[in-house]
């Protein structure tokens, strides 16, 4: 392998691993911000125990989004350095903003709320975790503005062989933008639902299995409790209660996303049409989509390819919203590519090992084809399930079944599989172009970049084999690390996030009772108030609500 | 009237001074984990007076960087792919230390905690290190080819600058700590770090002051000298603060030393932000390595709200956890069992 080729297995790896935190985060963000205020609102007392919770879990996963996304911004300069050349004066701006604007408000506001319990006025509190996620979701806009001006260059002007910007506004206004958009933030929430409702789910069957909660003749639940391990009947309304919710917000999101990648797909269509033909492997031009095809995808003879189960009409209406209009094939594309573009990359040494070699314009069609449908399967899948759930468990509790219990855990993956399928099928789909060229009427004539000029010409194969193994070992322990403590905070369920629910039994030396905020101290904490009646810390104000 | 690139350039130092400022302390109380905290309870003090801030402290170093990408195309595209394998362990050095922050207390098991004391403690240093490292070598220069590529293999950029920058800002932090822990806390944790700041401070700056020394003599303005001088004062008024026990006065000054000896660097390298050392034509500049007006118009207007306002609600966040903390304050361990 080449230096290219490892910085792209590089950047590839570190991106998709970036991007199972960034989705959890956001959506599981938006839903516990939500679960807060109605704790603020109500004041009931199972809100505050849904926040606690799936706050915990928040953060475990925050911190891991925070880390790897480190790694994103220098990889640009270390890595791909003539790319950071060629689009600097563009691609940084949306980049630029993002860490003013929102990285910053995002950390600072996020420890305000991680240690504001109880020192903070409730609604000050809340504020702070409302202010920190919608910058996440601020971020999201930023860095996908700065991604679609590579899936649609706009707002720039060529000078000297360089794209220049000239219109911020065109850039964040970018169509690409809009609806991708949209489209990131529901798929979070479709991460966020199938978390919520995997996890809720489990701990609903586990009060069964160990008898707390029984079933009455006509179905209907019987709660008991618990409480000496911290399973009482409060708990199960957090558990249904959270089931729902994340049933619903799976629904609702799934919904969002389908539209929204509707409209990004006949964007695309027009944008990139060798991305889409790559993803329908359409070799031929027509109208039709194709649900299953065998043979070898990945071939560049597109006559290996057959259709299986295709839907007349389909493909043509993904792409122009009618049933007849032929779509073009990737053998009648890549002429037109040839002749836009060239069919040999040029002899400059720019090039490095590439320079002169053939230019192929085909992105690796097994995985568009595949990715496309597995983004699209999963996502679907997680949906019906989750109309399922809420079917199933309409009368207050889950079915015995562990094995419907497995798979609801399980199903937790597939949200995460289709968005990684996803970015994994809009990025490789750009090759060969870093800085993919639209050749309709939409785009600006000549901007563009191939892949092969866009890396650091002065960094060794060497350098870039050490990052590699680096990044890949330290990724894959913190995995380990991360995904053991989600099992261990989620088997641990309410109380491993609400130590003080245990206090009273005695356990763990009963000195836990210090975080009294939770009985509703909604003052700064100087009043002196301890309403909670737990183990009474010295002065209030001494003990930190919230300590690592 | 300053040029765009001029401003940009002063709002880069801007950046790295907020950066090695705020996250001076929390880098040094990293390392410090294994140095001063003796029990338990003790390192638990020392990583909540950072508990709060640190990430957004960090965050100066990801907008510095981001900025140095929007304004400086060129100089961002050279020093960042010139310096890939210290970059490297960087960016491993601050993975490890964020993850430790949160994942520490996250199982209540001696071992646990003691390996990510050490993953703080190494994390904390290397990142240290290597930015240190990366400041300096941009200010004395990098075997740069015309296109701005670093030629001469892997480890071309080594040299003793970056040694001394290394250092610098590792000694930097340590003592920045310990000012910021007699600040922060109560007990037995704020006592050794009095008597730590009395003690190291003058050694502690001493790489710093002889960066900015050397930077100064190469690049010789006789403009510089002024905020040398001030740095030099800076450490003296902190040292005297120090030993009357005046710790809020004593992390003040320490940060004057910080600001006056990077204003000394960025000063006297201007205008270049990264020397070549095999040809002074191939000197990357702010005029020929900025970006155009129109993009360095829009960041400056977005700054010029954004900044203040970053500035404003993280300087709240200090008020609002301005308590000392002491082995008081901290609740028992989390313990977590399965159920």
């Amino acid at each position: 392998m080449e230096a290219l080729d490892i910085a792209r297995w590089q950047f590839g790896i570190t991106t998709v691993y970036h991007f199972l935190m960034v989705p959890l985060t956001i959506g599981l963000g938006l839903v516990v911000a939500t679960l807060q205020t109605m704790w603020v609102r109500t004041g009931k007392d199972e809100y505050l125990r849904m926040t606690k919770f799936w706050g915990k879990l928040f953060l475990i996963n925050f911190i891991m989004g925070i880390a790897t996304g480190l790694v994103q911004e220098f990889q640009f300069g270390m890595a791909w350095s003539e790319y950071s050349r060629f689009v600097g004066d563009v691609f940084g701006a949306p980049l630029a903003l993002e860490s003013l604007l929102a990285f910053f408000t995002e950390s600072v506001f996020l420890g305000l709320w991680i240690f504001g319990w109880g020192r903070l006025s409730k609604k000050l509190h809340l504020a702070c975790l409302w202010i920190a996620v919608l910058a996440s979701v601020l971020s999201a806009y930023f860095i996908l503005a700065a991604n679609s001006w590579m899936q649609h260059p706009v707002g720039v002007e060529m000078v000297d062989g360089r794209p220049v910007l000239n219109d911020i506004w065109a850039v964040l206004t970018n169509n690409t933008l809009l609806v991708a958009f949209p489209h990131q933030i529901t798929a979070a929430l479709s991460v966020a639902g199938g978390f919520l409702l995997g996890i809720a789910w489990y701990h609903l069957w586990k009060r069964r299995r160990d008898g707390i909660d029984t079933v009455n003749e006509d179905g209907t639940v019987n709660v008991g409790e618990r409480p000496e391990i911290g399973r009482d009947k409060a708990d199960h309304s957090v558990w249904i209660k959270s089931l729902r919710i994340g049933a619903v917000v799976a629904m609702v999101s799934f919904a969002g996303t389908a539209v929204t990648g509707d409209l990004q797909g006949k964007l695309m269509f027009d944008q990139q049409p060798m991305k889409m033909a790559a993803a329908e492997a359409a070799c031929h031009d027509g109208t039709s989509f194709s649900i299953l095809s065998v043979g070898d995808v990945g071939a560049k003879n597109c006559d290996d390819v057959k259709a299986v189960i295709e839907v007349p009409g389909l493909l043509s209406f993904l792409a122009n919203n009618n049933f007849d209009t032929e779509v073009k094939g990737v053998n009648t594309l890549i002429p037109e590519y040839q002749e836009a573009y060239g069919t040999h990359i040029p002899d400059d040494p720019k090039y490095g090992e590439q320079a002169g070699t053939e230019i192929d314009y085909l992105p690796v069609m097994s995985v568009t084809y595949w990715g496309f449908r597995i983004m699209i399967g999963f996502g679907g899948v997680a949906t019906a399930a989750a109309a399922f759930a809420l079917w199933i468990t309409r009368k207050g509790t889950v079915p015995e079944s562990k094995w419907l219990m497995r798979l609801a855990v399980f199903g937790i993956l597939a949200p995460f599989g289709a968005n990684s399928a996803g970015w994994i099928f809009t990025e490789m789909g750009r090759q060969p172009f870093v800085v993919a060229p639209n050749p309709s009427f939409t785009g600006i004539d000549q901007v563009f970049m191939f892949t092969a000029a866009a890396v650091s010409p002065g960094v060794s194969r060497a350098e870039m084999i050490f990052s590699l193994s680096c990044f890949a070992l330290v990724y894959l322990a913190l995995l380990v690390v991360e995904v053991r403590l989600l099992f261990k905070f989620t088997r641990g369920g309410v109380p491993s996030a609400m130590p003080e629910l245990l206090s009273s039994g005695g356990h763990d030396g009963g000195s836990s009772g210090g975080m009294d905020s939770a009985g509703g101290d909604d003052g700064t904490g100087s009043d002196g108030s301890d309403s909670s009646g737990g183990t009474k810390p010295k002065q209030p104000d001494d003990v930190l609500g919230f300590a690592y | 009237m300053i040029s765009l690139p001029t401003l940009w350039f002063i709002v880069l130092a801007f950046l790295w001074t907020g950066y090695l400022f705020l996250e001076g302390f929390d880098l040094g109380v990293g390392m410090l984990m294994k140095l001063m905290g003796r029990s338990e309870k003790d390192r638990r003090v020392m990583l909540n007076t950072i508990g709060p801030v640190w990430d957004g402290n960090e965050v100066w170093l990801i907008t510095a960087g981001a900025m140095t990408f929007a304004t400086f195309p060129l100089w961002y595209a050279a020093l960042f792919s010139a310096l890939y394998i210290p970059l490297v362990l960087v960016l491993l050095g601050l993975i490890f230390r964020a993850v430790s922050i949160e994942y520490r207390g996250k199982h209540d098991d001696d071992r646990w905690r003691s390996r990510w004391d050490w993953a703080m403690a190494l994390g904390s240093f290397v990142s240290a290190f290597g930015v240190g490292a990366a400041l300096a070598l941009t200010t004395t220069g990098l075997p740069l080819n015309e296109n701005g590529d670093r030629v001469g293999g892997a480890f071309a950029w080594f040299n003793g600058y970056a040694v001394l920058g290394g250092f610098a800002v590792v000694a930097f932090c340590l003592v920045h700590a310990c000012a910021f822990l007699a600040l922060k806390s109560r007990g037995d944790i704020e006592m050794r770090a009095r008597r730590a700041v009395v003690r190291w401070l003058p050694l502690g700056v001493l790489p710093m002051a002889a960066w900015a020394i050397v930077v100064q003599q190469q690049n010789g303005k006789a403009l510089t000298l002024i905020p040398l001088v001030i740095a030099v004062v800076a450490v003296v008024l902190a040292w005297a603060a120090a030993r009357r026990g005046r710790e809020g006065w004593s992390f003040i000054w320490i940060g004057a030393f910080l600001v006056a000896g990077v204003f000394t660097i960025f000063a006297s390298v201007y205008p270049n932000v990264l020397p070549s050392t095999l040809n002074p034509a191939w000197n990357l500049t702010v005029n020929n390595a900025s970006s155009s007006d129109y993009t360095l118009t829009v960041i400056s207007w977005v700054s010029l709200f954004g900044l203040p306002l970053v500035v404003l609600y993280q300087g709240w966040t200090y008020w609002v956890f301005r308590k000392r903390i002491t082995a008081d304050s901290i609740p028992a361990a989390h313990s977590v069992t399965a159920q």
